[in-house]
């Protein structure tokens, strides 16, 4: 701050002597995300099995072959389910729960009864999502997991396969991403949700606004800040999810599960077609990259409204 | 989950508290009817589906597969089985994997706070030429898809004879997990008050004593969390692992267990009480580190 005032001279002087505390960071950069990163782009112009294998220059030839691949352009359009299950579900019940347990239940019941119930949804969101994953495998499992054996106690002659019929293992698999979301958006928004007056709840409810009229006019702006920060860091994770796919369907069956990253870790690992992998890694790599932008422009473009409005 | 609750609380009721207590028609009133009650019923059984999985898994991992395939998953155990947890813990060699994962995420944990405040340190304090810039490209590195770097990584770490070694893995989080602890660091810092700087620059000293004896110490809380983070982070990982660990003896918990999965000799009950193990260290480190970690939470959101 202070350093504004000096001449130009000695305000170059001053941040030249840090440069020694930025070089261990700078390295270890370039090394381990810069050239792997472009070697990954390098890859993906040759047709290589991987290995001492000979890498033969194929150009453009991987996204040509992307363009014309039904698998690819199925993991894209799984992706925007994938983002419905991480992304707007979950912060649309994150919202309702955020301000429920706070402008609500925390005030007839007491703070503490709202941080049991927060923790409780949380849960899911510190454990390793694979092994969360393993135990919803076996919940979903046909023969013998848990919802099945429910149903037929229920009386369901012939439970439906929950994981291994086409038109079900993506709505399954959306179900548990949903679990393992939905505490997010609720800590974060009840976080935000404590930087607003009490009283400003009390006025307005002394004036006769309900509960609808309160979320819209004071919790929903209050929370836009922590809404952009949930939409990008969740669509973030959405497009780049894996783990999850990998221990409940590995992109089965028939394909209708399939995400980018698990394709083109296929691609990479299985199938031995690197170049092939590479070209679908660098995709999503711009698609990820051009989503953030949009969301981040957005968050620019939000903040200097509210500005003015002011 | 009852320590899980006493952190950010106390701010609010702090301030809440007086102005609850004034008007007290307000209080009356919210105290009545029978709604309120509903709501919480509803609020509760959503928790509590949220909880069902990990209470089918509690319960089944204490069965005997004979239990199991005569009473299904449903049921209470019969009896107080354990021979499950034990089938997993052996056949998996367990306590290495644990090992595997503590080594892998303590020394993440450590090696990326300290490369966080050093760089952050240049970027915040330094106010480093085109430091805008330069976050910005962490900022990208932090939502890279991991696939993006993985065959490289995975040809560099056989180049350099660290295939199938933890090490490899320990310095790809290292860099990767300090690129969200620079860009939280940095913006911590460049709110850092000047006049300590210029106080302990007027008793002459220099910039690593300043990032040691002035920076550090007061930066020490958020340190802490961006630890814990790091740690849990790490411990959760699955990808990178997944590919560059491939023998057993190096692999981390998670991994040990999903590939476990479709073992024909793993019944339900076995592949549950593995499950429960392999949840119970991260449920445990953050029972420990649960105030620190919604600190942290609300810290990186407002960032």
């Amino acid at each position: 701050m202070t350093t504004t005032q000096a001449p130009t001279r000695r305000r170059r002087a001053t941040w030249v002597p840090y440069l020694p505390y930025l070089i261990p960071g700078v390295i270890a950069f370039v090394v381990i995300i810069g050239y792997p990163l472009a070697m990954n782009v390098y890859y993906s112009l040759f047709r290589w099995k991987g290995g001492l294998a000979p890498m033969r220059f194929y150009g453009l030839g991987n996204y040509a072959d992307l363009l014309a691949d039904e698998a690819f352009w199925t993991s894209f359009r799984n992706s925007i389910s994938m983002i419905i299950a991480m992304v707007i579900i979950p912060t649309l019940i994150g919202l309702v729960l955020a301000a429920v347990l706070f402008d609500y239940l925390g005030r007839r019941f007491g703070p503490r009864v709202a941080s049991v119930l927060r923790a409780t949804y949380y849960l899911p969101q510190i454990l390793p999502v694979a092994v969360a994953g393993v135990v919803w495998n076996w919940i979903l499992n046909a023969q013998d997991g848990a919802i099945n054996v429910l149903l037929t106690g229920l009386g369901v002659a012939d439970p439906p396969d929950w994981l291994g019929n086409p038109d079900l293992a993506m709505p399954s698999v959306m179900l548990v991403l949903i679990w393992v979301q939905v505490g997010y958006p609720v800590v974060i928004f009840m976080a935000a949700l404590q930087r607003v007056d009490p009283e400003l709840y009390e006025a307005a409810e002394l004036d006769g606004a309900g509960w609808w009229d309160r979320l819209k006019a004071i919790t929903l702006p209050q929370i836009r800040p922590e809404t952009f920060v949930v939409a990008l860091t969740c669509t973030v994770a959405a497009l780049k999810v894996f783990a999850p796919v990998y221990v409940l369907t590995r992109g089965g069956p028939e394909g209708t599960t399939l995400v980018p990253s698990y394709y083109s870790f296929l691609n990479f690992f299985d199938k031995s077609k690197v170049g092939y992998g590479a070209a679908v890694a660098t995709v999503l790599t711009i698609v990820i990259i051009v989503v953030a932008g949009v969301i981040l422009g957005l968050q620019a473009r939000s903040e200097r409204r509210e500005r003015e409005g002011r | 989950m009852s320590t899980a609750t006493d952190s950010t609380v106390t701010g609010p009721t702090a301030v809440r508290r007086p102005a609850a207590s004034s008007p007290n028609r307000v209080d009356a009133r919210l105290h009545r009817g029978a709604g309120r009650w509903v709501v919480l019923a509803l609020a509760g059984l959503f928790g509590l589906a949220m909880l069902s999985p990990f209470l089918l898994m509690l319960v089944n991992a204490f069965k005997s597969a004979a239990d199991y395939s005569q009473n299904g998953p449903l049921s209470l155990p019969t009896e107080f089985y354990t021979q499950g947890l034990v089938n997993f813990w052996n056949r998996t060699d367990f306590p290495m994997k644990l090992l595997n994962s503590v080594l892998i995420s303590g020394a993440v944990a450590l090696l990326g706070t300290l490369l966080s405040l050093v760089t952050a340190y240049a970027i915040g304090i330094g106010r480093i030429k085109g430091r805008v810039w330069i976050l910005a490209v962490f900022l990208v590195a932090n939502m890279l898809p991991q696939e993006a770097i993985i065959y490289p990584l995975f040809t560099m770490a056989n180049a350099v004879g660290l295939s199938n070694s933890q090490w490899s893995v320990i310095i790809i989080f290292t860099v990767i997990q300090s690129a969200f602890g620079i860009y939280l660091l940095s913006s911590v810092l460049t709110t850092f008050p000047v006049e300590l700087l210029e106080a302990a620059a007027l008793d002459g000293a220099g910039r690593f004593r300043i990032l040691w004896s002035v920076v550090y110490p007061i930066l020490r809380p958020t340190l802490g969390v961006l630890m814990v983070f790091f740690f849990i982070w790490t411990w959760n990982e699955f990808f990178i692992p997944l590919v560059m660990l491939t023998s057993n003896a190096t692999q981390t918990v998670p991994i040990a267990l999903a590939s476990l999965q479709g073992d024909r000799l793993m019944d339900a009950p076995t592949i549950n009480a593995g499950a429960l193990v392999s949840l119970l260290p991260a449920l445990v480190f953050f029972l420990i580190f649960q105030r620190t970690l919604t600190r942290g939470v609300t810290a990186g959101a407002v960032k």
